[in-house]
């Protein structure tokens, strides 16, 4: 009788997690399979599933009209780089602050954050002058530079907070054994923080790879990534939400399958520390 | 040894000459993503066949981006694009802030008498063509003739108001999922204020009198929004308030809207047998109107234009010269039929026997020229534009005043309300930005 109102509860959350997490994925999946309907299906009121024209033709067209792969290896030298490079700089800012915090730590975390709290649009004018005359403008380095800045205070905050959950007494200890601080961050920290340091890793990357305002405002062509990829395929008039789809699809494919293979990672790191 | 050296030297001259004389100018294009443009990035063959001295690199993003970007660039100097595709809103105001590169100098065979007079008026900023048009439209209603017979009416070719109101009485089938009338409900300046403002040129109506004093509190206001709530409630697809052009097309395409009111450019659409099911159906006729003279029909084309910051001047004016050209309007012809082929901006294109044989020509051409946008409504205005003013502000004023229309076309506040809060918000953002003194 247990056993069987026990399997009965499993099988009804299951059921619950996958309405949930289909609801969730709903707007993707119907992108998804917008992308293989024709123009004319795609429109289609009340919109068409069984009875729909499926094509592979919008792929065919996308990959013709866009040069696909430079968009792609754009989107991930940035994502990757501005990831690294935000790292280095966030690991040793977070351990000062988790290990030897000051008077003000709270209150420069506070403002960190604070500067996300701003529409970016708010500071386009500057910035789209400063990329200009240091001639950042339409270059990899130049974005690289602009997604660490914006995403450094979120990799901050993460890192602070993963680094506040290891006891202090383990460094301590580290340092009676006479480890120098470059060694205590590369020997003891890091490896105990591997799993918050790889999910916030894969949080920027995320973050990176979909931010679309300064990757869209700071490029034309040669640096332009996915994200300009997809809104070279929207068009307020006209019929083209089959090619859109396509384009959507084909921009979000790389980070959905990072996504999916890194999930546990993701989850553990996300979830680190949360149940102590 | 002395002949090979001499050989060797002049052979690295003429390489050093050669390659100077095939030196490769790169200029980038914005545009945006439309059937029109993406076309022409398919036929740049010929273009590099004639010029290949030009490398064209393609900008292509929505329309709203675009702009955003294109002004950011252009404001700043910053000299990122050497050729951009803009509006008919935009130009006049970028052209007297000397944003643009005049476009006088260009070659003869360009042929600027042969740009429609009602389109080169509107991108023309004291005697400088300023953009060149690449396409070009109006506005007038399209409708299912099948319905019309079966309903016993015959719309005219240049209907007014009250026969427009009694086609869509006489058309309506609800229960069927046919409406009678499907008009543009979404806000925005570009959305339904873009259709309500010619609405109220036919009416008599009026942004600004000439003092620039807003002018929702008069009668022609209440009257052009009364009968357009009603219209649209009584015979109008639901959640009307949410339909823009893109929506209203679907419906067309569907065969749900037994007549719609929007832009000429869909012609080609609604009569592509692979688009529509309804497409040896659909009649053409003009925008109606009130009797006082005026239609409601509006103007706008694409066009190309050359930002002042550019550093490929001589090589952005050659492209554009080939994308704008007679001869380029042809080669489209020849490669995917005169139905492609950009309407709305030349004259010989409409003198054409193939081209004004397709069933929308003529009414395309007839609805451009019935509009001036220096003289867009009955009374006298003291701004240019049909369905627009071409102010710098108009843009987010037509906005917000747009989703005071929108909301009262979704019955959340009566026509009265809405008129009111426009008039109020109007003057007050007409007397921030100094107009009114």
């Amino acid at each position: 009788m247990a056993r069987a109102t026990s399997t009965r509860r499993k099988l009804l959350t299951t059921l619950a997690a996958w309405s949930v997490a289909l609801v969730i994925f709903f707007p993707v999946l119907w992108m998804i399979l917008t992308s293989f309907k024709t123009e004319v299906s795609a429109v289609a009121t009340p919109p068409e599933l069984l009875g729909a024209d499926w094509t592979l033709e919008n792929y065919a067209e996308v990959w013709q009209r866009s040069d696909y792969p430079r968009f792609f290896w754009n989107s991930v030298v940035i994502s990757i780089g501005s990831t690294l490079l935000g790292l280095a700089i966030a690991i040793p800012a977070a351990w000062s602050m988790a290990f030897v915090p000051g008077r003000k730590t709270k209150d420069l975390l506070m403002w960190m954050l604070s500067t996300k709290m701003m529409p970016a649009v708010g500071v386009l004018i500057p910035m789209y002058l400063l990329f200009q005359r240091l001639g950042l403008f339409d270059t990899k380095i130049g974005l690289v530079l602009a997604l660490m800045l914006m995403n450094l205070p979120i990799i901050v905050w993460m890192l602070y907070t993963y680094f506040k959950e290891i006891p202090a007494e383990i460094l301590e200890a580290a340092r009676m054994d006479g480890a120098g601080l470059w060694n205590e961050i590369l020997y003891v920290l890091t490896p105990m923080a591997l799993p918050g340091i790889a999910s916030t890793m894969l949080l920027n990357v995320i973050l990176a790879w979909n931010e679309a305002f300064w990757t869209i405002t700071l490029t034309t062509t040669k640096a332009a990534p996915l994200s300009a990829f997809i809104a070279s395929f929207s068009a307020p008039q006209g019929l083209f939400y089959a090619k859109l789809s396509a384009a959507s699809t084909m921009a979000i494919a790389p980070i959905l399958i990072l996504g999916w293979f890194s999930q546990k990672q993701l989850v553990r790191g996300l979830t680190f520390g949360a149940v102590k | 040894m002395k002949m090979t050296y001499r050989a060797l030297l002049g052979a690295s001259v003429a390489a050093c000459l050669s390659g100077a004389a095939m030196a490769e100018t790169t200029i980038t294009v914005a545009t945006v993503n439309n059937g029109d443009m993406v076309r022409m990035q398919g036929l740049m063959d010929d273009f590099y066949a004639k010029h290949p001295d030009i490398k064209v690199e393609w900008v292509t993003l929505e329309e709203n981006i675009l702009r955003q970007n294109v002004t950011t660039d252009i404001a700043t100097g910053g000299g990122q694009y050497d050729v951009i595709t803009i509006g008919t809103y935009e130009v006049p105001i970028w052209g007297k802030q000397g944003w643009l590169e005049s476009l006088n100098d260009l070659p003869a065979d360009y042929d600027v008498d042969d740009l429609l007079p009602a389109i080169r008026g509107g991108l023309t900023v004291d005697g400088k063509l300023y953009a060149s048009p690449f396409y070009g439209e109006s506005s007038f209603v399209n409708y299912r003739k099948d319905l019309a017979e079966k309903a016993g009416i015959t719309i005219p070719d240049a209907p007014t108001w009250d026969d427009i109101k009694a086609a869509a009485a006489a058309m309506t089938d609800k229960d069927a999922g046919i409406y009678g009338i499907c008009l543009r409900g979404k806000a925005g300046w570009g959305e339904n204020m873009a259709f309500l403002t010619t609405m109220a040129n036919s009416y008599g109506a009026r942004w600004f009198d000439e003092n620039w004093v807003p002018q929702f509190d008069q009668p022609e206001w209440k009257a052009v929004m009364t009968d357009y709530v009603d219209m649209l409630t009584k015979y109008g697809p639901p959640g009307a308030s949410n339909n823009g052009y893109n929506e209203n097309l679907t419906l067309s395409l569907q065969g749900k809207c037994a007549m719609r009111m929007d832009a000429t450019v869909s012609a080609g659409s609604l009569t592509d047998p692979a688009q529509s099911e309804f497409a040896d159906k659909v009649g053409f006729a003009l925008a109606p109107d009130a009797g006082l003279g005026k239609r409601a029909n509006w103007l706008w084309a694409w066009s190309l234009a050359v930002p002042a910051s550019s550093d490929a001047k001589d090589a952005a004016k050659t492209f554009i010269n080939w994308a704008t050209n007679k001869d380029y309007i042809a080669l489209v012809a020849s490669k995917e039929g005169w139905r492609n082929a950009p309407p709305g901006t030349r004259t010989s294109l409409y003198a054409n026997p193939e081209y004004a044989a397709l069933p929308f020509a003529k009414m395309t051409i007839d609805s451009i020229n019935a509009a001036d946008p220096t003289k867009p409504t009955v009374k006298p205005v003291p701004y240019v534009g049909v369905q627009f003013v071409a102010i710098p502000e108009f843009a987010g004023l037509a906005t917000s005043v747009g989703e005071i229309f929108s909301a009262a076309l979704a019955g959340q506040k009566t026509v009265d309300e809405a008129l009111a809060e426009a008039q109020t918000l109007a003057v007050s953002e007409m007397t921030d930005a100094g107009y009114i003194k």
